[in-house]
């Protein structure tokens, strides 16, 4: 579905991804870890066209994306949760939501996802006329991954979900991770937290400096001994 | 009862004020620069008008609506060629490229028709109402009427409309704005085209209503709006209207107690105190950086 192939990306003459190459397919979640500062942002940012790789390819369905504008990226099928969650703090969360779903036209459609996006999160309908950013960090996190279903996606971009999360919270974002991906969307997952994404996802890649240093099954890389000790606190 | 008659006046003065001071703070609130052009833009939309007027021989409304239009095209320009290009460059470079492209515009004006004044021809019906023993003339009232009209407009395409969502998202966050599939750009344009539409409306009132129209006529009352802007909370929409209308109250007040000689100063003494006291202006709130 998604095919990633030998990118470099620079912020000016800082070079931040050293040749990634990375493939996600249809129905999966596939999980980016590595530590803070890695190129995990980097490369979601490159995915949904806020930065532009200085070379290689981004094949997504049956074209290339590489180097295209995030709103001609948005409607091809790819919604991008950003890190810290980025909600529209001074509008309502139903403002938030339909802009979430700004380059669709049927309205009916649009009524119906929302409702969809309440079930899912049937918090944000108790708040929907609340200001976004009177809301708690873990209401705006299902308020940006609720935004971003509104697009529709075919892949969804998730960037951070967890952080900065208490546990019971992380818990059910995960799950609800997990549900979205049963209705059949394709995730692709960056998180600090790995053991956490290691239990949810299919497969997963290491990232360390702006190079992929390992990639495998995610039960594979759950009892690899080099990242236990890496990246799961070593036990 | 001459205080009254002075409050109205001065509302009417003042939404004036507040209709060029909603397009800075639109500007601003979405690209963070302010646009020193803008009192220009009034400018040609006074002449635009009055040509308009007396050239064309049209009414008032068809001559307030194509000066809206042209100066909307003009400010969409004014965009495109001089601050799209300066983007992702330090916001001085963009806040001296505004203060060139007011000048451009001036001179401009002054090369192509001369520096010569006009007189505005007189469209509106002007009687004076008594009321309560006040004198107000019919056409104070009429210019707040239709900027109050406008102003409500503008709340509607700001809050009820998909283009004024994206104009909100955008200013609040460019990038999250472009996850949306907002186009940036032409959001960008519709902002400079509404703020220079509403200046385009401004120029033909002010004509109507002080009848003297010249090329450097922008300057004063755009410093003005500019300083009703941030008076109100630069960036803030209802600020710059709460804003206008008070400058333009507390000028005629400065002029009825006797200190007319006084009254551009009024406004930026208001300036100068609203920076010291309250920097972010009336509407404003304090922001604090989130580490």
């Amino acid at each position: 579905m998604l095919k990633v192939d030998d990118i470099n990306v620079y912020y000016g003459n800082i070079q931040a991804l050293k040749g990634v190459s990375l493939e996600v397919k249809e129905g999966e979640i596939v999980t980016l870890i590595g530590a803070n500062g890695a190129g995990k942002s980097t490369l979601l940012k490159t995915l949904s066209g806020l930065l532009k790789p200085k070379s290689g390819t981004i094949h997504y369905l049956d074209g290339s994306i590489s180097g295209k504008a995030p709103q001609s990226i948005v409607k091809t099928g790819i919604s991008h949760v950003p890190e810290g969650r980025r909600v529209f703090a001074n509008m309502s969360v139903e403002e938030n939501l339909e802009l979430g779903a700004y380059l669709r036209k049927n309205t009916k459609e649009i009524r119906k996802d929302m409702e969809h996006v309440y079930e899912l999160f049937p918090r944000l309908q108790e708040r929907r006329k609340q200001i976004s950013g009177t809301l708690s960090g873990g209401e705006q996190q299902m308020l940006a991954m609720g935004r971003a279903i509104m697009a529709k996606p075919k892949l969804l971009l998730l960037d951070e979900p967890s952080m900065g999360l208490a546990p019971l919270m992380v818990k059910n974002i995960f799950q609800i991770i997990e549900k979205i991906n049963r209705e059949g969307t394709t995730i692709l997952l960056v998180e600090q937290n790995a053991n956490m994404a290691l239990s949810i996802a299919d497969r997963a890649y290491v990232i360390e400096t702006g190079k992929v240093v390992v990639s495998g099954s995610a039960s594979e890389l759950q009892s690899s001994e080099q990242i236990k000790k890496a990246y799961l606190g070593g036990h | 009862m001459e205080w009254l008659q002075q409050i109205i006046n001065g509302i009417s003065l003042g939404s004036i004020y507040a209709l060029i001071a909603l397009g800075y703070t639109m500007v601003y609130g979405i690209i963070k620069l302010i646009n020193f052009a803008h009192g220009d833009v009034f400018m040609v939309g006074a002449f635009v008008g009055f040509y308009a007027i007396t050239g064309f021989g049209l009414g008032f409304f068809p001559a307030l609506i194509l000066s809206m239009v042209i100066c909307a095209i003009f400010g969409v320009l004014i965009e495109r060629i001089a601050y799209k290009p300066l983007r992702n460059a330090t916001r001085i470079a963009a806040l001296i490229t505004a203060i060139g492209m007011s000048l451009l515009i001036e001179y401009g004006v002054i090369y192509v028709r001369g520096a010569q004044p006009e007189a505005y021809p007189n469209v509106l019906p002007n009687t004076t109402i008594n009321v309560f023993g006040a004198q107000i003339s019919s056409q104070s009232l009429f210019i707040l009427g239709i900027s109050v009209a406008l102003m409500i407009i503008l709340q509607f395409i700001v809050h009820k409309t998909k283009i004024g969502k994206a104009m909100r998202a955008v200013s609040h966050d460019m990038d999250a704005a472009r996850l949306m599939g907002i186009n940036v750009d032409n959001t960008i344009s519709a902002t400079f085209a509404i703020g220079s539409g509403l200046a385009g409306a401004a120029g033909v009132i002010f004509g109507v209503y002080y009848t003297k129209i010249e090329p450097l006529m922008g300057v004063i009352p755009g410093l003005k709006a500019f300083v009703a802007a941030v008076l109100g909370g630069i960036g803030i929409i209802p600020g710059a209207m709460v804003g206008g209308l008070l400058l333009g109250v507390i000028e005629s007040i400065v002029s009825a107690a006797g200190f007319s000689l006084w009254r551009d100063a009024a406004a930026f003494v208001i300036l100068i105190l609203i920076l010291i006291f309250r920097p972010s202006g009336i509407f404003g709130k304090n922001t604090r950086e989130k580490v």
